[in-house]
């Protein structure tokens, strides 16, 4: 890191404390590690699903998706993976970019491309499941 | 954004070679990065071909004979030689260690590379600037906090909780740790690092302190603490043996314990 003109002047321990801890990070810290323990259940299941609809055709698919239970765990496998994903992408974007307006428009962005796929896909399970495929 | 490669005035350039004094039988190289502010230029690496008959066995030995015997420009940090001051860690065959601790003879590959500890500052040839370490480690406030007014005597701990300490206390602040962390390359700004972390736990494990809310409230944050994403590398290469990793988890469960 280069040093700024004005960091020259600082004191050491100033630069260290920087502007204090922000009293958050532990909510973030719980929502990785429960999305992940949500999403090994609900990630086998889907395996299975997957390979049961793989065998089956569009209508098979189609009658499978209109069950409540499908339908539902379908609708939380996708938004509880987005969570996680966002949360993720989140933390890497925080290691690697280090310019505020980048990093801010960075982490801005995911949050966007989350929550609209999460709203696409949750409508379309909804759609199929309760107006049919066609 | 983060660097992945060095600057064009960093890169490390071929430097001088000192051949070893004709009839030396037992002869190793050693490689070493050299850096001059004063002379600029960019950084280089020399190599001595030094004969082993007169050395001992530590890698602080073979940098002592170099710089006694055949180059004195060379600077180094070094003070106890029995790896209780912490003051000569510096990267050995690509692995951060302390140099009076490490045999030569048991670094890998044919020349021994040594190296100022990564990412920081370099003040000359294998010194690192580690004023912002020091102050990180600072800014844990790493003494006992207390309101009850002060007993008599000592105040006391039970052995079991004296116990908890052990694994903590012995950290040396060589800053090995700290400098082979990734997080702590890409964020040391903010990420206090490692060793400031064992040491924050160290005192909120510690039985006597009264201020854990208060120590816990000023690491609450998503880079001071939770940059820590279990790479490891830190208990690989701590020359003391201990595990920053191990503590940072437990900061991370305390955290958790106060919310739920």
């Amino acid at each position: 890191m280069a040093e700024t003109h004005s960091e020259r002047f600082r004191t050491p321990l100033s630069r260290a404390r920087g502007t204090g801890a922000s009293r958050h990070g532990v909510s973030h810290f719980i929502t990785e590690r429960v999305s992940g323990l949500a999403l090994a259940p609900l990630s086998l299941w889907a395996v299975f699903a997957g390979l049961k609809l793989a065998a089956g055709d569009f209508e098979g698919a189609a009658v499978w998706l209109a069950s409540p239970v499908n339908a539902v765990l379908l609708c939380l496998l996708l938004v509880t993976a987005l969570i996680h994903l966002q949360s993720a992408v989140q933390v890497v974007i925080e290691d690697y970019i280090h310019k505020f307006t980048t990093k801010s428009a960075l982490v801005i962005l995911n949050v966007f491309v989350c929550v609209l796929s999460g709203a696409l896909g949750v409508f379309s399970i909804l759609k199929v499941a309760l107006t049919g495929a066609f | 954004m983060v660097e992945l490669a060095l600057p064009k005035n960093s890169q490390v350039k071929a430097g001088k070679h000192w051949p070893a004094p004709a009839g030396a039988k037992k002869v190793k190289t050693f490689k070493i990065y050299r850096y001059d502010p004063e002379a600029g230029g960019n950084p280089r690496w020399d190599t001595y071909d030094v004969d082993m008959d007169a050395v001992g066995p530590m890698v602080l030995d073979a940098l002592l004979y170099i710089k006694n015997t055949i180059d004195p420009t060379l600077a180094f940090r070094r003070s106890c030689r029995e790896g209780v001051c912490g003051s000569c860690s510096m990267n050995i065959g690509g692995r951060n260690t302390l140099a009076c601790t490490s045999g030569w003879a048991e670094v890998p590959g044919k020349a021994v590379q040594i190296a100022p500890l990564p990412h920081a500052p370099v003040v000359k040839d294998l010194i690192p600037d580690l004023t912002l370490f020091y102050a990180q480690y600072a800014s844990v406030e790493p003494w006992l906090h207390t309101d009850t007014p002060e007993p008599q005597a000592e105040w006391r701990q039970s052995p079991e909780d004296r116990l908890k300490l052990d694994g903590l206390y012995e950290c040396i602040l060589c800053a090995c740790c700290s400098t082979s962390c990734p997080s702590y390359w890409w964020n040391g700004d903010k990420y206090l690092g490692p060793a400031a972390l064992l040491h924050a736990y160290r005192w909120l494990i510690d039985s006597r302190d009264e201020a854990t809310g208060d120590r816990l409230d000023a690491l609450e944050d998503p880079f001071k603490l939770y940059r820590c994403h279990t790479i490891m590398n830190c208990a690989q290469v701590c020359p003391k043996g201990l595990n920053p990793a191990k503590a940072i988890a437990e900061i991370k469960k305390m955290m958790v314990e106060r919310v739920v």
